[in-house]
């Protein structure tokens, strides 16, 4: 197990350059000087352009450039946004948990429910219950999140007047927030009210960003469970004289989950790029939010940063998953 | 009164095609002690008998008998819930891929203890004390350290040892073996059919093994059925099947067993067929 982990983790640092490769040219790519875009209609005089760009390095060749900012980042600086003047690190650091927060609900609910709608579609195979599941995952997987997300605020939010359109909480309540995850913070508050109305705002954005991870999830279950439904061991299981819950629930779905698993760890990635998204159509200050707002201010050490931090976040999530896939499936972790 | 008493036993299976009959009309009769072998080509219906004896078709199949009892309680009536408590318990069964046969997932301790949990009301030790015991039994060498091992990390010979012990560890009043030696090398072929026939000796349980060697029919069993596309073709006792067999498939069967070859080819059930194809539904001796 420890030479596996070690493997995986000694693949992580290769990614690791190519990612910083990519967040540095990336944001350069784009047409658009931030020095221009910071000053506005009103222009900036060359001289005082020209000090800037040398104060910020920006003068230097572009391999200097890239050197220098490897050079930050193995010491743990990841710049000064230009906008705000507070470090990438820290103000990342406050958005993050709200992020989380909404990544968090939406793989709960694509997971606890996108198992069981896999497992059931399987075992009823061919059924109304099947075709009707699998009907849906498909919608819900070619569903365009900005439209889905602006339907259920126009039909909860709007005519129903069931949750509310944004945000995290509503204006009327203020209390300290010490771990940013606003769930948290608002039952540590004792502030009545304060709670039910996070999970009210926490509703849609949650619902809107699981939406695509539920339907992937739902069908690889289905289908690992048809897969393993048909094998000799559950065969076994069953002449043991099992019930049926232990046969399906243990024998075959301790099997299934191999693949699903996998999926369930991709889907993070996926979540991240729909936090963008969902964060956007919801109003919610996360790090999708403030990427997007960065990106179209040219704001050159938060995108780098904030990319570079959301792949970090990427890669050990899927560190995790595999070492979860080494602890499920035993014939990955005795190789 | 016999131990597993068939009649009629008709299975159809729903396809693309319409109903397929896999199997028409079988008797089986197993007494305690006794060992029934139940011989055919593959598609002859031998392992859906037994298949459908233990529950284990699937939904598309309809099985219909005018009896199935075993101990003289009817199979065919009982609860899913009752059969269970009958199936895994007191009639049991072995499979012709050991190794895909167990769960990769689990421990071989875990899943011996699974049926002893499920049939039994031993407690944690004492189930693992019997796991261990079993694993004895049936040759497995460090059985202490094996219960942790997974099915991966055994060869397939060991694995069908520890199908074995799943299959006898509460004791079973009747085993089915489905061809539980043809995915093995031909020694280990050897140790597994002695290993089942002093298991059976010693407890004096049924056994059904289902096979396609004429060989291992002629080694283990007391009686024969002999099938052939779903129909019973000939049973009679060992002796009497190999030194007078009555249906002409019989005789092709025995026929085309490789000491009988001549000039540079193996002779085929095939060759024969003119032979049975328009003989009688079934001979008994």
């Amino acid at each position: 197990m420890l030479r596996f982990l070690v493997g995986r983790i000694g693949l992580l640092i290769p990614t690791f350059i190519g990612v910083t490769l990519v967040a540095f040219s990336f944001i350069r790519l784009l047409p658009g000087d931030p020095l221009d875009l910071l000053a506005g209609e009103r222009g900036i005089d060359p001289e005082r352009k020209a000090e800037l760009l040398r104060q910020m390095g920006f003068d230097k060749p572009m391999w200097q450039q890239y050197l220098m900012y490897l050079g930050d980042i193995l010491q743990g600086d990841l710049g000064t946004s230009f906008v705000s003047k507070k470090p990438v690190l820290t103000e990342f650091l406050t958005l993050f948990p709200a992020t989380v927060e909404l990544a968090l609900c939406a793989i709960l609910l694509a997971v606890l429910l996108g198992i069981p709608a896999g497992i059931f579609a399987a075992v009823k195979r061919g059924s109304f219950f099947d075709q009707s599941i699998m009907g849906t995952a498909l919608v819900g997987y070619s569903m365009p999140i900005f439209w889905w997300g602006l339907l259920l605020i126009i039909l909860f939010s709007g005519i129903l007047q069931w949750t509310p359109v944004s945000g995290r909480i509503s204006l009327i309540y203020f209390f300290p927030q010490d771990t940013g995850f606003m769930l948290i913070d608002s039952l540590r508050s004792g502030e009545k009210g304060a709670f039910a109305s996070a999970v009210r705002h926490l509703i849609l954005p949650s619902v809107v960003l699981a939406t695509i991870p539920l339907a992937v999830i739902a069908r690889q279950t289905r289908s690992a469970m048809l897969e393993v439904l048909g094998e000799d061991y559950v065969r076994t299981a069953r002449a043991k004289g099992l019930s049926p819950l232990r046969v399906i629930g243990l024998h075959a779905l301790r099997n299934a989950l191999i693949p699903v698993i996998t999926t369930i760890g991709l889907q993070v990635g996926v979540l991240l790029a729909g936090a963008i998204l969902t964060e956007t159509i919801f109003s919610w200050p996360g790090i999708g939010k403030w990427l997007v707002d960065s990106i179209s201010r040219r704001d050159y050490f938060v995108v780098q940063g904030a990319l570079l931090l959301i792949a970090a976040i990427v890669m050990i999530v899927n560190l995790i998953v595999d070492v979860l896939y080494g602890l499920v499936n035993p014939r990955i972790r005795h190789t | 009164m016999p131990l597993l008493e068939i009649r009629n036993l008709v299975v159809e299976f729903d396809t693309a095609a319409g109903p397929f009959r896999a199997l028409d009309g079988v008797d089986y009769t197993v007494d305690a002690g006794e060992v029934l072998a139940i011989v055919g080509e593959s598609g002859s219906g031998k392992s859906v008998a037994m298949l459908a004896v233990m529950g284990l078709l699937p939904d598309t199949a309809t099985i219909t008998a005018d009896r199935m009892a075993f101990e003289g309680r009817d199979l065919a009536t009982l609860s899913p819930k009752d059969r269970r408590q009958v199936i895994g318990k007191d009639i049991s069964m072995i499979f012709q891929e050991p190794i895909a046969s167990l769960n990769p997932c689990f421990t071989v301790g875990f899943q011996i203890g699974e049926v002893l949990k499920t049939h039994t009301r031993l407690s944690g030790s004492e189930r693992a004390a019997r796991v261990i015991e079993l694993l004895k039994a049936v040759g497995i060498p460090e059985p202490e350290r094996r219960l942790s091992s997974f099915p991966h990390q055994m060869s397939g010979g060991q694995c069908q040892r520890v199908m074995i012990a799943m299959a006898i560890a509460c004791s079973p009043k009747l085993l089915i073996a489905d061809e539980p030696t043809t995915a093995l090398d031909v020694t280990i072929q050897k140790q597994i059919l002695d290993l089942l026939l002093k298991l059976q000796a010693e407890s004096g349980m049924g056994l059904i093994m289902i096979t396609h060697d004429m060989g291992v029919v002629a080694e283990t069993a007391d009686r024969v059925v002999v099938q052939y596309q779903g129909r019973q073709m000939e049973e009679a006792d060992v002796l009497s099947l190999f030194e007078s067999p009555k249906h002409p498939y019989t005789k092709a069967l025995l026929s085309a067993l490789p000491e009988n070859a001549t000039g540079d080819r193996l002779p085929t059930v095939g060759d024969f067929r003119a032979l049975f194809e328009t003989a009688p539904k079934e001979a008994t001796a």
